[in-house]
């Protein structure tokens, strides 16, 4: 075939885009490859393709969603993390004269794609998945607002995700760091796939992000059951509105600035470039008021699970519940006003810096309350030390650690001699893995039994927790040091071999995190396996005090088959003190909306035309832009949207309920 | 006590101890008690500075750390010792499921944090103005006033794909990847790059800076103490970055003479065409010198022109500022031929092109006229002679855009 028509076929995809010279990505490649047909195999063997089509994929059950988020995150969280131990081992391994076993054309990829991926595709998909499972439990609602949007929204991330995997055998990562700052990030200096895959993987994902953000601030506005105002949602409920409605605000921002981008690499426009009055600072600008509330967006449904934990846990109302609220809508408004404190380093006057200096601090104030209302939640309480209690001390302890580095780092004069060093690494994965990691995993470890019916192992949930916690100190308490020693991050070799021991003792740490990733793999299968001993038939397995304990585990599909009425917060625990009568008569059948493959087949869609416009594959791109507004248009004439689950039904799950119950006691 | 702590680091010998203990430093001692013992032996740069910015700023972050420890430390004591008191097991301590409020308390917990939040704003107002990069140094090191009859000395500081390129326009040299400074001479950096972000930091001397192309950063220290420190860029930059460092001598006078005449003597010269080849990506360059430099080059590559025949951005900016060259001026554009990896070009987008530069020898040249000044003064930092931070409206284009106001002088 003529070169022309090559060209036009696949663009500047051709074979030697794969990897076939790096022998690491090679050999992941056979076993990513293995492991797929093994699944793939499995799944048609065991007939369940249907089963997850109808079941799963289809799906517009907050609850499935929720869960499918969850596997997405920890999917995603095994390959960022593989990214985070070739990281260790290069940086222990390269001194002394030695390369390490990364060229920098791999390792500056390796962390590239690990930032993009722990935040994007890995906590962005816990906390998304947290919040779609619990918020329209603990409102009282049957489903989000927007049930067909929820499953769109879902595959767009999943379609996300898979442009970045697919980026690790088909070309190649972004080599920018993970926000990919120009003038580096720009046509002139990365010509190649990599940002290209990075720009439409956050474009296609963002695009879920934004309509999920949107979907459960109309659930929480509008849905609440009767009773729940404002100031009876559970801390949860508070802190998932607060995320939502600064995703709402700062999305469209990583949308406009990588549409700029992109137009910069592909039309030739100069936005963010050096000449013709390009200005990259203002791409620094832009990304960081995107990432700065990003960072709130990932902890405060952290802030919210510790609320929900401790005070279950302690056996105890909340205490502070109104300073709370205030607290965490104080830190919503000001995470709008600090993100200059991302480049106090690139010339801004004194003043400027300064007062995003001390913006800065002041958002530890509202946090700090929140620190303190949680140590008199459990001040005067009765302290279960189950594991999302463990996880919550653990956050506790180590969170207060990573926010006064925080601070510190705040100082603009201290900002200058810390900034893009190893200090700022071991800042942020403090912050990060100490809350929002840690809040994932109470969260997990809280409302597993929720969602399905059985506790999780405690001794491999043990187990997975202290190589954690142990693991996390390991590897980052030497990167403070090094910091402090003047090691900036993103370096490949080192020279001075004094530093070695550092990188050393945090690589073992991170193995010691990994085993702590494959304890919780373990906990799992475990856990299944001893489903029938971990089994919960009460519906509320750690006495808990909202609603989303007041129905069954699993809950069915209509979660609540009366809307239940709130008088107080905690609800349930109301509910309970006054003696709480199940209904067991009267149903009626329950309104409810119907799946629909529409979401999976448009993020496929989309997920197509990003490769499309990677490899510049016009015809597929614009294929495939049409097809998804044909579908698009086509799903607008789709008028079985919705169902009635018949009384029968409902009557036949809750007296199965209600023997169970019985059987209970 | 600053004694012992000094001691244990190499690279600053010869510094004295402090006589008169003052506030901050029995604040340091008291948070380096701990570190001391676990620090001997290691290179602490940032905590064991040799040039008196980066020891101020040193001290920033020490006090600054203590002021946080006064409530990070009461947290996690009491978080521990709720959790043992209050354990389920424990049935004789109280429990009390229904308390969820108290007055007092919620003051408590709002104020104490706002109170330290109160010192440590108050603090970093006053510090960062003092420690402004672009600020000028009052003092050499404590103690002792900047002398007026000496010189600053002047460095033109260029970040390369991947090495640093150090002019010196007093004496008319340049090198690479070798910095050296003559010990206690205040030294007044202009920084740029050539091509993407970096960022320009001594951790000895004093904090880093970015390095942008066409934008000038600045950048004012000292070095106390003579040695040798490192230099690197704290800002990845592609994939040469690792290899991006340099050495940063602290000389005295003789020294730094004996080292500008080496580089004198190494002969060679760095003009516009020769700058043209070094800028092109290489990696883990070796030192190099050059007795003669094109006085211009700086200038030229600030403004992104070191080719002949691109117009300089400062010639464009002032063209701008007159109303523009007019439609016209679409046309006054050229070919891009050269470039640093490939020839830059979009999918969709027209071939790309530079602005020609216009023909008039004595092309209007923009030119950095403000700075701050600080005034001579030996007194530790307490914000004397700063000026009080004010709630006026600022004006509003010089907000941002770094026309710095001349505030203190």
């Amino acid at each position: 075939m003529s070169p022309d028509l090559l060209k036009l076929i696949f663009g500047r995809l051709g074979i030697d885009s794969l990897p076939l010279h790096e022998p690491i990505l090679v050999g992941t490649f056979v076993m990513v490859a293995l492991g797929g047909i093994t699944l793939f195999a499995g799944v048609t063997y065991f007939r369940l393709w249907g089963y997850l089509w109808r079941e799963w994929f289809t799906t517009v059950d907050h609850k499935r969603i929720g869960i499918m988020y969850m596997i997405l995150g920890i999917v995603m969280l095994l390959r960022g993390f593989a990214d985070a131990l070739m990281m260790r081992a290069q940086q222990a391994l390269a001194f002394g004269g030695s390369d390490g076993f990364l060229p920098s054309h791999h390792y500056d990829q390796v962390f590239t794609a690990h930032g993009v991926i722990m935040i994007f595709f890995v906590a962005m998909p816990f906390v998304t998945g947290l919040m779609n499972y619990v918020v329209p439990l603990q409102i009282g609602a049957r489903d989000v607002s927007f049930p067909f949007l929820n499953n769109f929204s879902f595959w767009m991330t999943v379609g996300g995700a898979v442009l970045v995997m697919a980026s690790l055998f088909i070309g190649e990562f972004a080599r920018t760091g993970w926000l990919a700052y120009p003038p580096l990030s720009n046509i002139g200096y990365s010509p190649d796939v990599g940002v290209d895959y990075y720009i439409w993987a956050l474009q296609v994902a963002g695009v879920g992000t934004t309509l999920s953000g949107i979907n459960l601030i109309c659930t929480i506005v509008k849905l609440r059951c009767p009773g729940m105002t404002m100031m009876r949602m559970p801390v949860f409920t508070w802190t998932s509105l607060c995320t939502n409605i600064l995703i709402v605000a700062s999305f469209p921002v990583l949308t406009v600035v990588l549409a700029l981008l992109s137009l910069d690499r592909y039309v030739g426009t100069n936005f963010f470039t050096n000449d013709f009055g390009g200005s990259p600072m203002m791409y620094v600008n832009l990304i960081w008021i995107w990432g700065h509330p990003e960072v709130y967006i990932l902890v405060l449904p952290a802030f919210g699970v510790f609320s929900e934990v401790t005070s279950t846990f302690s056996g105890k109302r909340l205490f502070g519940y109104t300073s709370m609220v205030y607290a965490t809508v104080v830190i919503t408004i000001l995470s709008y006003l600090v993100w200059l404190h991302h480049f106090f380093t690139m010339g801004s006057g004194a003043s400027v810096n300064s007062f995003f200096g001390i913006t800065t601090m002041i958002i530890s104030i509202p946090t700090g309350a929140k620190m303190f209302n949680w140590l008199f939640t459990m001040y005067r309480g009765r302290i279960r030390f189950e594991l999302p209690m463990l996880w919550t001390i653990a956050f506790m302890l180590t969170f207060v650690l990573g926010g006064m580095t925080g601070v510190l780092l705040a100082v603009p004069p201290a900002d200058f001699v810390l900034h893009n060093s190893l200090f700022l690494i071991a800042h942020f994965h403090n912050v990060i893995i100490g809350g929002v990691v840690f809040g994932a995993f109470a969260g997990i470890n809280y409302w597993f039994p929720k969602a399905f019916g059985f506790k999780l192992d405690p001794f491999w949930g043990k187990m997975s927790f202290w190589f954690w916690v142990t693991g996390f100190y390991m590897a980052f308490m030497p990167l403070y040091v090094l910091g402090l020693m003047g090691v900036t991050r993103r370096l490949r070799v080192f020279d001075d071999p004094s530093l070695q021991i550092w990188f050393v003792i945090a690589a073992i740490g991170a193995v010691f995190v990994f085993i702590g990733i494959l304890s919780m793999l373990m906990q799992f299968a475990v856990s299944f396996l001893k489903r029938e001993q971990l089994k919960d038939v009460t519906g509320d397995p750690w006495d808990a005090r909202t609603l989303e304990w007041a129905t069954s585990s699993p809950p069915p599909d209509y979660n609540f088959a009366f809307t239940p009425v709130v008088h107080d917060n905690d609800a349930w625990w109301d509910m309970k003190k006054r003696g709480y009568q199940r209904p067991l008569t009267g149903f009626k059948p329950i309104h409810m909306p119907s799946s629909t493959g529409t979401g999976i087949i448009l993020a496929g869609l989309a997920t197509a035309m990003g490769f499309g416009l990677i490899w510049y594959i016009w015809w597929l791109a614009a294929v495939s832009f049409i097809a998804m507004l044909a579908v698009g248009i086509g799903h607008t004439f789709n008028y079985h949207r919705d169902f009635d689950i018949p009384a029968e039904d409902v009557i036949r799950a809750e007296d199965a309920r209600t023997k169970l119950l019985a059987g209970a006691k | 006590m600053s004694g012992l702590l000094r001691r244990s680091y190499p690279l600053a010998p010869q510094r004295k101890p402090i006589s008169k203990a003052r506030p901050v430093s029995r604040l340091k001692i008291l948070a380096l008690l701990p570190l001391a013992v676990a620090l001997s032996g290691c290179n602490y740069v940032v905590l064991a500075p040799a040039g008196d910015i980066a020891a101020q700023q040193r001290d920033l972050v020490i006090i600054s750390t203590v002021l946080m420890l006064l409530i990070v430390v009461p947290v996690m004591a009491l978080t521990v010792l709720f959790a043992w008191r209050y354990r389920q097991s424990n049935t004789s301590a109280r429990y009390e499921p229904e308390w969820d409020h108290s007055t007092k308390l919620e003051l408590v917990i709002w104020s104490a944090p706002l109170l330290i939040i109160i010192c440590l704003g108050a603090l970093t107002w006053m510090g960062t103005h003092l420690l402004d990069p672009y600020r000028t140094l009052g003092r050499i090191k404590a103690e002792h006033a900047v002398d007026q009859s000496k010189a600053p000395l002047e460095v033109d500081v260029v970040a390369l794909d991947w090495k640093w390129l150090f002019i010196y326009p007093d004496y008319g040299i340049a090198t690479v990847n070798d910095l050296a400074a003559p010990v206690d001479r205040p030294i007044n950096f202009r920084i740029t790059a050539s091509s993407v972000m970096n960022s320009f930091y001594i951790p000895a001397l004093a904090g880093q800076i970015y390095a942008m192309p066409g934008m000038e950063t600045k950048l004012h220290a000292v070095v106390n103490h003579t040695g040798t420190y490192r230099g690197f860029s704290a800002n990845y930059s592609g994939a040469g970055f690792s290899g991006m460092h340099f050495n940063f001598q602290g000389l005295d006078d003789k020294g730094f003479d004996a080292w500008v005449a080496s580089a004198k003597s190494a002969g060679g010269s760095l003009g516009r065409a020769d700058y043209l080849q070094l800028e092109k990506p290489s990696e883990n360059e070796p030192v190099r010198r050059y007795g003669t430099v094109d006085s211009d080059l700086y200038r030229l590559i600030l403004n992104m022109c070191v080719e002949t025949g691109k117009m300089c951005q400062s010639e464009m900016m002032a063209i701008d500022s007159k109303g523009g060259a007019g439609h016209e001026g679409l046309n006054n554009t050229l070919p891009l031929a050269y470039d640093k990896y490939a020839r830059r070009g979009t999918a969709f987008g027209p071939e790309p092109t530079f602005v020609a530069g216009t023909c008039t020898p004595d092309a209007p040249q923009g030119k950095t006229t403000a700075s701050i000044t600080a005034p001579l003064d030996t007194a530790p930092l307490t914000g004397a002679g700063l000026k009080r931070p004010t709630f006026a409206p600022l004006k509003s284009s010089s907000f941002f855009l770094g026309l710095r106001p001349k505030s203190d002088s």
